[in-house]
């Protein structure tokens, strides 16, 4: 069914009865061309992409919980493509252009809104390493501005200005840049690949993968054994317990990522504003809560919760940069699991089994990334070579003294 | 979380940096054959285990020492605290 005013009107006449279920609840076959591992958002974008753009129906995607049930769901919504390095930038451009005309491709509102991001400066310094970074993100096609502290006044008159630590100086502005519904997207994805024959797999574990002389010839699942041409894992948070079952170590640690909604207000902040400086990072949703977050807790954990001394130092930040929030009250907090990669960039690569392939290590920046990933995801996984703009985000990278580090802090995840 | 220091009894985590995985105490043999090999192991690779791990924290608000804490990473428990330095010492190291 193809979703449209005219079918909203329709069926706002006729009852509503004629709604049909966005997917179908298929039973698992036992073999497929393509077996994706996870069913998240960059999972069912993959399937979505494999189907579309390179015409293999023949696709599983397995999920052990429900669709969309982990970082999809459990994320802050932005999307932006104000990176740096070469390896990273026309990476997220892509995303951010595939963003642009996302819910015209899948026929679903995901509520795609360019509301524009704003990065804070607070030193002279600070400010040149903007500059660079803006004529960076220009120079892959991006969009850029540097503001000074009056344009940033203009835009949010309520920040402190004078804070005595980190007065503002100006930022820079990502004005495609915004936010989505992150919910909408994996189902907007999921219902596009069901649509073309994919089978989305619910409920259904992968406990095991099936490897015989270096090659991976299909997955173990609590709902039987099913054979693949091509496997391809895509569980960020999860990545080192599965590829464990390949016998692989990977050059990542799992970390948990809080986020904080506000009860609702007024419209007040026009798009995202961060504050790096001070750990935080603001927008509000369309329903008026401000949604918020800082940095990751910093030590392993696989529990998607978090620790009270972060939560202070998120709402210390967030008090010190935009004081009026202080009366506002949390409605909400949760936590995420990350996969902390080595040099705070993801993969997306081919491993030495054959057959076996990995998406992973997006850190805390996967939502945006979401269209991408599944569009270079599925090019290698069709044509067997890694895409233009995915083809630095090597596994062997470190081996080859190839780091994308944006921050340069090295190998330490918690510092990325 | 709650850190049992062996001296100093209980602390709160956040007087703590954390480091990672415990094994970065075995600093790879710089003069073997295979140093390479092995410093891109140690240096980039992590078990990153769901359930019981070793890591190392430093006790940077506190006395500056470094502890080998046990803790499950699905749910925060912490199980044992030891002084980095007997950990070594049990490994037969000097310090």
């Amino acid at each position: 069914m193809r979703y449209s005013a005219f079918e909203v009107l329709k069926q706002g006449l006729t009852g509503n009865k004629g709604w049909t279920p966005a997917w179908r609840e298929p039973e698992p076959k036992p073999a497929y061309d393509v077996i994706i591992i996870g069913a998240g958002g960059h999972g069912l974008a993959t399937a979505y992409y494999l189907a579309k753009e390179h015409g293999i129906t023949n696709v599983a995607v397995v999920e052990k919980g429900w669709l969309g049930s982990g970082n999809i769901g459990r994320n802050t919504t932005i999307i932006r493509s104000n990176y740096m390095l070469p390896g990273n930038e026309p990476f997220y451009e892509l995303s951010m252009k595939l963003w642009e005309n996302l819910e015209q491709d899948f026929n679903y509102n995901a509520m795609v809104s360019q509301r524009g991001i704003l990065n804070l400066c607070h030193s002279d310094p600070q400010r040149d390493a903007f500059a660079r970074r803006g004529n960076a993100m220009r120079m892959a096609g991006a969009d850029a501005e540097l503001l000074d502290s009056d344009a940033v006044r203009k835009m949010c008159p309520y920040l402190d200005f004078d804070n005595a630590r980190f007065p503002i100086k100006g930022g820079l502005l990502q004005k495609r840049g915004g936010t989505a519904r992150h919910d909408a997207v994996a189902w907007g994805y999921a219902r596009g690949a069901d649509e073309r024959g994919v089978d989305i797999i619910q409920n259904c574990e992968v406990v095991g993968l099936q490897i015989e002389n270096g090659v991976c010839t299909g997955v173990d699942t609590t709902r039987g054994k099913i054979s693949a041409k091509k496997v391809a894992v895509c569980v960020a948070g999860s990545s080192s317990r599965v590829m464990s079952m390949a016998g692989m170590q990977l050059p990542i640690e799992s970390h948990v990522l809080q986020a904080f909604v506000s009860e609702g207000l007024k419209p007040t902040i026009p798009g995202v504003i961060t504050f790096g400086a001070g750990h935080f990072y603001i927008s509000q949703s369309d329903k008026g809560g401000l949604v918020f977050g800082g940095d990751i807790d910093g030590y392993n954990t696989y529990a998607q919760r978090g620790n009270l001394p972060t939560v202070e130092d998120v709402c210390e930040g967030g008090m010190a940069i935009m004081p009026m929030i202080g009366r506002s009250r949390l409605l909400r907090m949760w936590g995420g699991v990350m996969d902390m990669s080595m040099d705070g960039s993801p993969f997306i690569d081919k491993t030495d089994i054959q057959g076996l392939f990995f998406n992973g290590g997006w850190c805390y920046g996967g939502f945006k990334a979401t269209p991408a990933s599944g569009w270079c995801y599925a090019h290698l996984l069709a044509t067997g070579e890694p895409h233009a703009t995915a083809d630095q985000l090597l596994l062997n990278r470190f081996k080859r003294g190839r780091m994308i580090d944006e921050k340069g802090v090295g190998a330490q995840p918690n510092l990325h | 979380m709650i850190i049992n220091h062996p001296l100093l009894g209980p602390r709160d985590a956040a007087e703590f940096v954390y480091l990672g995985d415990a094994a970065l105490m075995n600093r790879p043999d710089a003069s073997a054959s295979d140093a390479q090999e092995a410093f891109h192991d140690y240096l980039y690779l992590r078990t990153n285990p769901a359930g019981e791990m070793r890591e190392l924290w430093y006790h940077e608000q506190g006395d500056r020492s470094w502890l080998v804490v046990t803790r499950n990473t699905l749910t925060h428990e912490i199980t044992a605290v030891e002084m980095a330095s007997d950990v070594a010492r049990a490994m037969g190291r000097s310090r």
